[in-house]
């Protein structure tokens, strides 16, 4: 299927969210659109999936003018697309989420699972997915829940497969898989538009590589340009895609976990029997595929978690039984992993979410008054520090984009003095121009001899902007190895290889990602 | 990456008209008046169809439409304005319904202040009507059981009512805060207990005024009594209505245990993360809440009904609660909302006595009100001039999990 887009306009307000794009999906070619967050490139998307009506401009598909009203129109014209956030029922199965929409019914209505399981089994086989159509949502890991929702498109005969930010919930290895299951589409006659703003997947995957920015087409690129290329012309400016940073200079151990359990609600046992040690003035990575712990170690750190066994001390001071309050008090920042649901209340003001962890203490609180002066000044200060980009500082931190929230969490954690931060995934979800700076000012807390505890799961963060890394499988710590190590060595550990096994097995099986 | 980040996922709007387009710079205070001004008119509108509807004039008018059909109209018209002008009247018309109206507002008020508290603190108070009843009995008790001197008895008698209401929500906090107890069910339940425990205090010695054998006690002492304002009913309750307010209003905006509510209330998993006490939150704010809704209930015994009787929180602490929905959580939507529905109480009395329009009546448009204040998109699609709330606003939309 051709699919053309020309002049596509779309304003809220005064914004124009999308301004005259043009834009040609061949037959069978994967075309990337790269931008920020926010550049506008979901705007198109859902202009093309009748979500968004266009101002101006029109869809041609095969020559032929189309109007896009909703996404079962879209879908009748064989435009498929795969959400970020899955639309699947997580206690039906495979099969019954492909059902869903369409129900094949005998007669007296009974559904017809026979069919559905089936067509499952076939587009499964054809593509080499490998999903079972009996088992349930909840069960399947992220990425094969990824490859229901392809099935669900291409059951309904899309010819055209959009990819809304696929890989933002997949290990390095499902992301990989991920790239097999698209070259397969793309085999089969498929087209794939992949929105994305990960460099190194567009190198690795794209045909086309169209870059978006301020709703705008800045430029067509071809997949040999250069991540440094490429950034620059997503973001408008030359970035420093490599953190700069000194080798870190260790000193006193600040933060030490020994023998620490958690066994989570489910009776799961979450962290189990982890030993580690976090000096002044160095960056420790918490590495491992999403779910294997990670999460309860930065929480049972904070005390928001109970702990099973073990004990943490931060400068030799026990911290076990200890309130998250007094932990906070006692010298350690935290970045939580989901900065919307943890990180700051939505609905209050970029001034108050500032203050969040500190509007007791002075100059903020004074008794029982809360000086609403010095929270005001307090805000302007780190919104000029950290240039967070709002409007005013009366407004409520929901209205900012993800990178700016993110700065607001970490401004808030950064403006008192800590001994220990611990920030989980702290460049989720945010443009690169911002994770530049990110990273900067994590290094700088570093160098002023903060210990810093990263979780990550982007292994480019890994590498760039950490001195150690502890890599963590089923909630073991399967070693600590330096930030260096290749990519395709790390990807093994994190699926629970040794370190010596991990560094044999990388060197005869080269992974897509890890060789670019 | 300025603008454009922070208002790409808005939906998209509707194509404006103009009046929109002027309208949506207006705060969003402003804009809630509106709609709750909308909502008031159309509740209005609603009560002008009942009361044509069960006017007799009109009915006969009816009849005979075909042969007059202008006898119908103006019957309908002259039916609804000297309801309306009659309600008017007896709500605001000279000093005794204007005071009558403010002695309607006041345990309305408080009530409300007691729902609003928790519900910016992410709790949905159900239970004003049990920490009234319990502040009312406490207050009552000290009323008429103690004699102190002056101003101390008042005092006393007031504390006591805050105790006894502080009790009856603290409990609730309590339950909410160590064992995950659902505030909703905790406050109806609780609610009963209370109706229950006055009902039987009155057949005991203690609490029934000798001689009597209906559910009725003593008056309280002269010296544990709201002064009263001249020759009105209104009684030194309603300024305490005014400062609780204030204090609210301070306690929600100007304080670091404010502060700490509202976060509890607005995202209890973040306030957690930064070193808040959720547990502690729900606490405080049902104690608060609870005599606050306790003050409504001293107001009630020692200002206006002076014996304690079995009525004494009449509906109260239930009207609180869309008293609380029409102010919009916040302390001055509360005031507001409370003397509105004073003077619907007040007004509808007078109305009752001069049309015969049942009393019911304004019932009905108080419902109504409510109604359209919480689907403000139903008011908007009617008056199409109103623009968007922005945000999500206080937690009125919170449902049973909240």
């Amino acid at each position: 299927m051709h699919l053309e887009l020309s002049g596509l306009t779309k304003s809220f307000g005064s914004l124009v969210a999308n301004d005259h794009i043009d834009l040609v999906i061949e037959p069978g070619e994967i075309h990337c659109l790269l931008g920020e967050n926010g550049a506008g490139k979901s705007t198109l998307m859902n202009m093309l999936y009748g979500m968004l009506q266009p101002d101006s401009g029109e869809i041609v598909i095969d020559g032929e003018k189309v109007r896009i009203t909703s996404p079962s129109d879209a879908i009748q014209h064989g435009i498929g697309m795969v959400h970020q956030h899955f639309m699947l029922v997580p206690v039906f199965t495979v099969a019954e989420n492909i059902m869903l929409g369409r129900e094949n019914t005998h007669a007296g209505g009974v559904l017809d699972r026979k069919k559905a399981h089936a067509l499952v089994t076939e587009l499964s086989d054809r593509y080499g997915f490998e999903v079972d159509p009996e088992a349930l949502i909840e069960d399947i890991p992220v990425g094969v829940q990824q490859r229901v929702e392809i099935i669900k498109a291409l059951a309904n005969e899309a010819s055209v497969l959009i990819l809304d930010e696929p890989t933002a919930v997949l290990t390095p290895a499902e992301i990989d898989e991920l790239i097999g299951v698209m070259r397969q589409l793309k085999e089969n006659g498929t087209s794939i538009v992949f929105i994305t703003h990960k460099l190194k997947e567009v190198k690795a995957i794209a045909d086309t590589i169209t870059v978006i920015r301020r709703g705008k087409v800045v430029g067509q690129a071809e997949p040999s340009a250069t991540e440094e290329e490429l950034a620059e012309l997503m973001v408008g400016r030359a970035v420093d895609l490599v953190v700069d940073k000194q080798p870190a200079q260790p000193q006193d151990v600040v933060l030490r976990v020994e023998g620490l359990t958690v066994i989570d609600e489910r009776g799961f046992t979450a962290v189990d029997d982890v030993s580690l040690e976090v000096r002044a003035g160095e960056i420790l990575a918490v590495a491992g595929v999403q779910g294997n712990g990670q999460t309860e170690l930065a929480e049972a750190l904070l005390g928001l978690t109970e702990i099973a066994a073990g004990k943490i001390s931060l400068d030799g001071v026990d911290l076990t039984g200890r309130t998250t309050r007094q932990r906070l008090d006692a010298g350690i920042g935290y970045v939580p992993e989901d900065r919307a649901h943890d990180g700051f209340v939505g609905s209050f003001t970029v001034a108050e979410n500032l203050v969040l962890d500190l509007f007791r203490k002075a100059p903020f609180g004074s008794g029982l008054a809360l000086r609403t002066d010095e929270i005001a000044k307090n805000a302007q200060a780190r919104v000029d520090e950290f240039d967070i980009r709002t409007q005013a500082i009366e407004l409520p931190v929901s209205s900012l984009s993800g990178g700016n929230q993110q700065k607001v969490v970490l401004a808030r954690e950064l403006s008192r003095p800590l001994k220990l931060l611990v920030a989980s995934q702290p460049t989720r979800g945010v443009d690169v121009g911002s994770i530049e700076f990110l990273h900067a000012r994590i290094v700088k807390e570093r160098d002023n001899g903060t210990a810093v505890l990263i979780v990550s799961t982007e292994l480019d963060e890994i590498a760039s902007l950490t001195d150690r890394v502890a890599v963590m499988y089923r909630g073991k710590v399967v070693g600590v190895v330096p930030a260096d190590t290749p990519r395709d060595e790390l990807g093994l550990m994190m699926a629970g290889a040794s370190r010596s096994e991990a560094h044999d097995v990388a060197i005869e099986n080269p992974t897509t990602l890890g060789t670019i | 990456m300025s603008t454009q980040t922070t208002t790409e996922p808005a939906p998209p709007p509707a194509p404006a008209p103009a009046a929109k387009e002027r309208l949506s710079g207006l705060p969003n205070w402003a804009v809630q008046a509106l709609v709750s001004l909308s909502a008031i008119v159309l509740a209005l509108i609603v009560g002008a169809v009942l009361i044509i509807i069960g006017d007799e004039g009109v009915k006969t008018a009816v009849g005979y439409f075909g042969a007059a059909p202008m006898d119908t109209i103006s019957a309908a018209a002259s039916a609804v304005g000297e309801a309306y002008k009659a309600l008017a009247v007896g709500a605001l018309g000279g000093i005794t319904p204007i005071s009558e109206s403010l002695t309607q507002a006041t345990p309305l008020i408080c009530g409300g202040l007691a729902v609003s508290l928790a519900f910016r603190t992410g709790l949905f108070n159900i239970g004003a009507q049990g920490q009234l009843i319990m502040g009312a009995i406490l207050a009552a008790y000290v009323g008429f059981a103690w004699h102190l001197p002056p101003v101390l008895h008042l005092i006393v008698a007031i504390v006591a009512g805050l105790l006894g209401g502080a009790l009856w929500g603290g409990v609730v906090g309590l339950l909410k805060a160590r064992t995950g107890a659902h505030e909703v069910i905790v406050t109806i339940m609780l609610n009963y207990v209370a109706i229950y425990l006055l009902a039987w205090l009155l057949t005991t010695t203690t609490f029934r005024r000798p001689g009597r054998t209906d559910p009725i006690s003593p008056i309280v002492d002269h010296n544990a009594q709201y002064p009263q304002f001249g020759d009105t009913r209104l009684h030194g309750g309603f300024i305490l209505s005014v400062l609780a307010a204030i204090f609210v209003w301070w306690l929600l905006n100007r304080s670091t245990v404010g502060f700490e509510l509202r976060a509890v209330g607005s995202n209890p998993d973040a306030s957690r993360t930064a070193g808040m006490s959720v547990g502690r939150a729900y606490i405080i704010a049902m104690v608060v809440a609870g005599a606050l809704a306790g003050l409504a209930g001293t107001q009630q015994v020692l200002g206006t009904d002076l014996p304690l009787t079995d009525g004494v929180a009449a509906s109260i602490g239930f009207d609180a609660i869309t008293v609380a929905l029409l102010g919009r959580g916040t302390p001055v939507g509360t005031v507001l909302a409370g003397l509105l529905f004073g003077a619907l109480n007040a007004g509808g009395l007078q109305m009752q006595l001069i049309t015969q329009t049942p009393l019911t009546l304004t019932t009905v448009l108080q419902a109504v009100i409510v109604l359209f204040v919480a689907a403000p998109a139903l008011v908007r699609s009617i008056f199409r001039f109103l623009p968007k709330e922005r945000g999500t606003g206080p937690v009125l939309a919170k449902g049973w999990n909240g």
